[in-house]
């Protein structure tokens, strides 16, 4: 079982990141869940996004979880949220910034000595550069494809293609740029 | 004729959508509805299929709950297939005209995504709303996920429409748990969904002007009796119907469901008994406690919340030794409603488990493996001492000191 827990503001995207990641993953035959936990349910407002990812079906209904990786895609949340809630030991953090990961963890007691388990993408300009907006959830979804390993990008890229096939040309185009990018420039 | 929809084998949908997509393949006639969070979207996307000529149907604005499920009782008496969806306030604003369409006989099914009761105010998951409609005469089945949620909308037009049930029928889901948390979904094909749902066929309806009827009527104490005695029969009556649309909703899908689902019950000493995703995640606990310390725990869950299935319950829990029974609902001065039913079933049993009483997850409050883990090991207190070594009701989950009510005479 895969868990990742996304901590976005809502209209953000990351509840729509979260489907659509689980909506590439399920054409790969494993089981998905995606959900989302809200606050005070207004634009702005600080939310979580959730996935689980197994090879069975998902019976666990529970939002509790020790998450493998937590994505961060609002830059302050890093600082104001608590982005290391109930980690384990090997949690990874893909974390939205324009800093450097040195700059970030020296304002983030948190991460202190976690170094080689945070990584840093900045998908707010990624995304304004790529798709004309600040919608950070699709960069993050690169950053994600290329951490974790989890799919090559060519395949991703072809499935989330068609996840969004509903949307203008020119909106797809941008969100394949703007996953390509975050993939290539994470670190 | 209604446009294809273009349908994958494998599909990632949340609860909401999934049963919309069980009323576009049932092509139901008439929605009228008053949407409400959480379930919103299931009249939502009827309206969109509507429009958009994936049915061919009438969705009814209307000026509340009441009104909506007053036009899905016109509709159905007028002799459609007839479906609305609804949540906690609007739930309660219906309650009336749910007796209404019960006691007309119209097999109106209802997409009930359960949310908390105010005051206070709160648009999360408990079974506030699902208990209020227990003595309604309604037929209630429960989805523990979105295949469910799904699959039992299918089940519950057939069930409802059988002319020898003919009865209303609602479909349960957790809000946001399973209403708003996207998972695989494997939906039949249209057609094959279609057939198995099959044509709607009206018992006496009202625009059928060759045989004029009366819908409706009043009965004071001379027959007013026996209409409600014949309506709980037909309820009772409808148990056997209900396995028998299940085991052909089998034959189509490969899903099986019964009206009382049992999970490692077969060799189990300690059980938790429960309604909707925390039969789920405490499957989970039970697996996991089996293997980590050999705990023999299982879970029994009720598939069919109405009609209640006593004699099903009692068969699926007389050997184990303790059972907690978890109430979603606030029990209002009580123990919870759904510990009555299960221990008044249990009392008619040679062996008298030691039943426990759990209210919990009120207003959406998570509800996790290790709390399940935890009530499990407690029931296996209970087995060991041979009688109950708690409060016979307690609160789990709750913040601050622990809460609790009543002591055992036994032991």
């Amino acid at each position: 079982m895969t868990e990742i827990r996304w901590h976005s503001r809502a209209g953000q995207g990351a509840v729509s990141g979260a489907k659509g990641l689980g909506d590439v993953v399920a054409t790969t035959g494993k089981e998905v869940q995606a959900f989302a936990l809200y606050g005070s349910a207004k634009r702005g407002a600080a939310l979580r996004a959730y996935n689980r990812i197994d090879d069975e079906q998902i019976f666990n209904h529970a939002k509790f979880m020790n998450p493998d990786y937590v994505l961060v895609i609002d830059p302050a949340l890093a600082y104001t949220d608590n982005i290391v809630e109930n980690e384990a030991d090997h949690t990874q953090y893909i974390i939205t910034t324009h800093l450097s990961k040195e700059e970030l963890i020296e304002g983030i007691p948190s991460l202190k000595g976690k170094e080689d388990r945070v990584y840093t993408v900045d998908c707010v300009q990624i995304s304004l550069d790529t798709i004309g907006r600040s919608v950070p959830n699709a960069p993050m979804l690169g950053a994600f494809v290329k951490i974790s390993g989890m799919f090559e990008l060519d395949y991703f890229l072809e499935n989330m293609r068609r996840v969004l096939s509903k949307f203008p040309q020119k909106i797809i185009d941008g969100n394949m740029a703007a996953i390509t990018r975050a993939y290539n420039e994470v670190k | 004729m209604a446009e294809k929809y273009d349908l994958q084998e494998r599909e990632v949908w949340d609860g909401n959508f999934a049963a919309s997509q069980a009323l576009r393949q049932a092509q139901v006639d008439v929605v009228a509805a008053y949407p409400i969070t959480p379930s919103t979207p299931i009249v939502e996307n009827y309206g969109s299929y509507v429009a958009n000529g994936y049915i061919d149907g009438e969705f009814v604005m209307v000026e509340s709950e009441h009104a909506a499920m007053s036009g899905c009782v016109g509709a159905s008496a007028a002799g459609g297939r007839v479906s609305t969806a609804t949540s906690s306030q609007g739930f309660a604003l219906m309650t009336e005209v749910l007796y209404q369409a019960s006691g007309m006989r119209l097999p109106i099914v209802l997409n009930v995504v359960n949310r908390a009761l105010a005051s206070p105010l709160n648009v999360r998951g408990d079974h506030a709303d699902m208990y209020l409609g227990r003595d309604s005469g309604w037929i209630q089945l429960d989805a523990f996920n979105a295949q469910e949620a799904y699959d039992l909308a299918l089940c519950a037009f057939r069930i409802g429409e059988h002319h020898d049930v003919r009865l209303p029928v609602m479909v349960h889901q957790d809000g946001f748990i399973t209403s708003h948390t996207a998972q695989n979904v494997y939906p039949l094909p249209d057609e094959v969904a279609y057939n198995f749902v099959g044509d709607f066929k009206p018992v006496d309806d009202m625009l059928d002007f060759s045989r004029p009827v009366t819908y409706g009527a009043q009965t004071e104490e001379d027959w007013h009796f026996e209409h409600k005695a014949r309506q709980h029969k037909a309820l009772m009556d409808s148990r056997p119907i209900i396995d028998g649309v299940f085991a052909d909703f089998e034959k189509v899908s490969g899903r099986k469901y019964n009206r009382v689902e049992s999970y490692d019950m077969e060799d189990a000493e300690v059980a938790i008994v429960a309604l909707g995703t925390t039969v789920e995640t405490a499957r989970v606990a039970a697996k996991e406690l089996r293997a980590e310390e050999g705990i023999k725990a299982g879970v029994v869950a009720i598939r069919c919340f109405r009609p209640f299935p006593f004699d099903m319950v009692r068969d699926s829990l007389e050997n184990v030794k303790s059972v907690a029974v978890l109430d979603r609902s606030s029990p209002g001065g009580a123990m919870g409603a759904f510990f009555n039913e299960v221990s008044a079933a249990l009392y008619t049993t040679p062996n008298r488990p030691l039943v426990t009483n759990f209210i919990y997850g009120l207003g959406g409050r998570d509800f996790s493996i290790s709390e399940a883990k935890r009530i499990f090991k407690e029931q296996k207190a209970h087995a060991d001492a041979g009688h109950i070594t708690t409060d016979i009701q307690q609160f789990s989950g709750l913040r601050g000191p622990h809460l609790g009510f009543f002591q055992t005479k036994r032991g």
